[in-house]
């Protein structure tokens, strides 16, 4: 039996993360995955000879600039690159097209209309303001509302000062705005509907939330506000796909001396009294260590790898009732050719950014109304990027890889469990979407990987495929996540932790979750701090 | 065979009058305005800013915005909007005005052309279309209509402007008081000219419908040729302004709706535009918001400095002392003022210090080398630069 300081089970982005810190400050760690591949749902995989799919998370924006330089990650071959806009499709013949460039994105935008052409700005400033308040807290452990440790009482003393930092009238403002739905926050600049669907569009997102629902306004703030270099909102693409932020993470974590064993499942977490103390694989072999961090998601930490008497009843109850519903599939497509795009001018730079099939505000409505009745939608969302266009890397010279983010698709079917059939019909309706714009797109295609909820939970093991691990409402966020009482990635079990996007700051490829549960386990085992502190291009 | 060029969506948008301009910008010195192609200098920034205090020069402000507001209700839904007492501008007349949000900062500044009781222009710097329709909610007998790309719009500036006109043919157009608009038969239409500006210098801006606008050039071209008119730019422009001690969007004041940090705009009392806030007037956005500044005083002073030396003062950090002891506030513009051989700048100042020494941290490379110095400044209540031609009427023909 080996025995460690500390065991991170699963090899996502943060589970690595979380052990490079670990293994940073000198202790003895292990990752295990339970795949042959590590990265979770930041991976790239070869699925067809030559193509190098980012099969599950595609572009990123949230990375925590500070832990990419303090992780040495661009040593380790991490590199990001922006890319530049997306155009978005409406029902009809309309197209939006969106540019980095003031000017041409202003005239765009009076093309469809001059009042949103002008509001665009006020939405600009507000969304940055917004922005950069939460983007203050992604780097720091929340603090605990019913404590009163001095750390906790300067802690909220800082988030006063930051917020009371935006204005008095901002303050009833950014309140408002997180219980609002997308719809509504857009109303309130916007009048053109495929203007507001292209705003609205990074509110749905991995969420089993409508536009006109409640609390989407976050979730679209949660897509914003990452940047990339300063550019709040801006989204890269990691060269070699996905799978290149964990490989550099994995990098780092090994030459800091911790070690990654795949192909290790965990059948459970040892409890040996009220402490964690080790955890016994799927292959029967048991790992003992002074500390257990899972960066599985809270429903199946709780339910499915810790016994229940071994569990304070009310956490097994509120793991059961985490809200972590699956709502979204992805096609991942290998082209012989760039599609090219009706009523979509051919130029060498509007065509290989990204494509949001996005139709209107109520055709992304219609398409939740399917979800809710447990089918997908033949009219889906569907946001879409070409990341060959930018990467020479991930397919062959000429030829492409679109990835293709479909919202919504649920986690079982009314009709029953997902099929193989099923899933092809799923993938041909996102295909149909596609054609509708690009009359072509199917004479192109090589190879498809049509993935539902169901097979994202399989393969990657995240609850109903929620990509979030756990949707990002304000009853799950900040300090409530993943468990009010437990914002602070410590665990009811001693010697347990958390470490992945079931806790503060959520979902996203932004490493943030792994490194401020290393720095609250330092804390504990009374090492050295090796978290840096975030910076901001604000301050 | 036609070729569509698949840039042509991003491409920025011509004036009117650019095909004159393209033939008289020898620099290929473009920027852009409002997504319309609009130059920063035609020829050489001086010799044109030259023009302007010299003979004349002209300047498009095709891009700026201008609003038709029409209607029963107009003249109430921009005394809503707006600090000033619209009210009070007469008939073909024009007056500059400033509007604010709730909390008393300035959205933007610009011209209100009063052409009959119910009909008015609103011109300004940046799109207001949003704001604009926010403003007439509740009235209802009212149509506000974008027509800046109906109208071209041409800036005549400089001690020759008024004869140049003259030999154009706009007959009385001498008579013109500051501020006053005049309208002339210009080929079965209507040439709207106001004596306005942004130079401080004697001028006149010219409004034709976008058909007439090459017709119009032409012609003033012509009557301006042995007058040494010369088109400019936005330098040119910039140097004028500050003489004049006129204050610029984004430099001078950031516009209220685009700003992210709620001190990072400025009220009316803030840029010294007092005197552009009537209490007096019925409710108008802001007005609670101003009236408590008007009780508390404002944080912040815009103030004109004459600076020691001869250091632009650009980007400088101002301090109560050269000691640098507390930072007090910062420059927004700052130049060389040719005409008055003096360094110049505006800077925003906190209130607090306003009566104190003033220093101006000032860096300067020479060959690549940077240097500092702290240069002490003296406020200066008048525009750096006044000419009498500016004001009398008739004007001098030179």
């Amino acid at each position: 039996m080996s025995q460690y300081d500390a065991i991170v089970i699963g090899a996502g982005h943060n589970g690595l993360t979380n052990a490079a810190y670990l293994a940073k400050a000198g202790l003895n760690v292990v990752v295990i995955e339970k795949n042959d591949y590590i990265g979770g749902a930041a991976v790239t995989r070869e699925l067809y000879e030559g193509w190098k799919y980012s099969n599950c998370s595609y572009v990123c924006s949230m990375m925590r600039q500070a832990l990419h330089r303090d992780l040495n990650l661009s040593r380790h071959g991490l590199i990001l690159v922006p890319y530049l806009g997306t155009i978005n499709f409406g029902d009809g013949d309309e197209r939006l097209f969106s540019y980095h460039d003031e000017q041409a994105a202003y005239l765009e935008l009076k093309r469809h209309s001059p009042h949103d052409a002008d509001a665009m700005n006020r939405f600009q400033a507000d969304l940055t303001r917004y922005s950069q308040f939460i983007r203050k807290t992604l780097l720091r452990t929340p603090p605990e509302p019913t404590s009163f440790r001095p750390r906790d009482i300067m802690e909220f003393l800082f988030l006063a000062k930051q917020l009371w930092r935006l204005g008095e009238r901002e303050i009833y403002e950014y309140i408002r705005f997180f219980t609002m739905s997308a719809a509504d926050f857009l109303d309130d600049y916007f009048e053109n509907d495929l203007i507001k669907a292209a705003m609205a569009s990074p509110g749905i997102i991995g969420t089993a939330l409508g536009v006109y629902s409640p609390g989407s306004s976050y979730i679209l703030l949660h897509h914003v506000m990452g940047d990339v270099d300063g550019n709040i909102g801006a989204w890269g693409l990691a060269r070699g796909g996905m799978g290149a932020i964990s490989s550099a993470l994995a990098n780092a974590l090994q030459e800091y001396g911790g070690e990654i064993l795949t192909n290790s499942g965990v059948e459970k977490i040892i409890v040996d009294g009220r402490k964690a103390t080790g955890v016994v694989l799927d292959n029967g072999d048991q790992i003992s260590a002074r500390i257990v961090v899972s960066n599985l998601d809270a429903k199946r930490t709780f339910t499915q790898i810790i016994d229940r008497e071994d569990l304070p009843d009310s956490i097994y109850e509120r793991a059961s009732n985490f809200k972590i519903r699956g709502s979204s599939g992805k096609v991942n497509i290998a082209l012989s050719g760039l599609p090219k795009f009706t009523h979509v001018p051919e130029n060498r730079y509007i065509n290989r950014g990204g494509q949001g099939f996005t139709g209107s505000m109520e055709t992304m409505e219609r398409a939740y109304d399917c979800w809710k009745r447990g089918n997908w939608s033949d009219d889906p969302f569907v946001e879409s990027v070409i990341p060959s266009a930018w990467d020479p890397t991930v397919a062959p010279p000429g030829q492409h890889w679109m990835s293709n983010f479909v919202q919504y698709c649920p986690p079982t079917l009314a009709d029953g469990c997902w099929t193989p059939e099923k899933r092809d019909a799923f993938g041909e309706a996102v295909i149909k979407k596609i054609e509708r714009y690009s009359p072509d797109f199917r004479d192109l295609i090589l190879h498809m990987e049509v993935r539902t909820p169901h097979e994202i939970e399989e393969e990657i093991g995240l609850t109903e495929g929620n990509i979030f691990q756990g949707e990002l409402t304000i009853d799950q966020l900040f300090f409530n996540r993943p468990f009010p009482g437990y914002g602070q990635y410590r665990m009811p079990v001693e010697n347990l932790y958390m470490c992945g996007s079931s806790t503060h700051p959520g979902g996203g490829v932004s490493a943030a979750c792994g490194a401020n549960a290393a720095r609250e386990i330092l804390l504990d085992l009374k090492c050295r701090n090796t978290v840096p502190k975030d910076d901001f291009y604000d301050e | 065979m036609i070729t569509i060029d698949p840039y042509a969506g991003e491409r920025l948008k011509l004036s009117p009058f650019y095909i004159r301009e393209k033939e008289l910008n020898i620099r290929d010195a473009w920027s852009a305005w409002n997504g319309y192609k609009f130059a920063d200098y035609y020829y050489d920034a001086e010799y044109e800013y030259f023009c302007i205090r010299n003979q004349c020069g002209t300047y498009d402000i095709c891009p700026m915005q201008k609003y038709a507001i029409q209607g029963p209700d107009a003249a109430a839904m921009l005394n809503r909007m707006v600090t000033r007492d619209v009210d009070k501008i007469g008939t073909n007349r024009v007056g500059y005005a400033v509007w604010c949000t709730d909390e008393g900062r300035i959205i933007d500044d610009g011209t209100i052309f009063k052409l009959a009781d119910d009909r008015f222009m609103l011109t300004c710097g940046s799109p207001c279309t949003a704001w604009l329709r926010k403003s007439a909610f509740g009235f209802n007998n009212l149509d506000i209509t974008d027509v800046t790309d109906e109208i071209a719009a041409l800036s005549l500036q400089g001690p020759t402007s008024c004869a140049v006109l003259k030999k154009m043919g706009l007959t009385g157009i001498e008579t013109a008081k500051p501020f006053d608009v005049m309208h002339f038969p210009f080929h079965d239409d209507t040439l709207m000219v106001s004596r306005t500006g942004f130079t401080g210098d004697l001028g006149y801006e010219l409004w034709i419908n976008s058909g007439r606008a090459l017709t119009m050039w032409d012609e003033l071209y012509d009557a301006g040729a042995d007058y040494g008119i010369q088109p400019y730019g936005e330098t040119a422009t910039d140097m004028a302004r500050l003489e004049a001690g006129f204050i610029m969007p984004y430099m001078d004041f950031n516009e209220a709706l685009k700003t992210v940090h709620f001190e990072h705009d400025q009220t009316p009392f803030e840029l010294g535009l007092g005197w552009l806030v009537d209490f007096e007037k019925p409710h108008f956005s802001g007005r609670r918001a101003l009236l408590k500044e008007q009780q508390t005083g404002p944080k912040w002073r815009l103030v004109k400095l004459d600076i020691e030396g001869n250091w632009p003062a650009i980007e400088a950090i101002m301090y109560n002392d050269e000691e640098c002891s507390e930072e007090i506030g910062y420059v927004t513009s700052a130049m060389w003022s040719p005409a008055v051989k003096s360094n110049i700048a505006l800077a925003m100042i906190k209130s607090e210090f306003i009566d104190g020494e003033l220093w101006a941290e000032i860096y300067r490379a020479k060959e690549l080398r940077q240097y500092r110095r702290m240069a002490r400044c003296s406020k200066s209540t008048k525009p750096f630069w006044t000419h009498t031609r500016a004001r009398s009427t008739p004007p001098a023909d030179y």
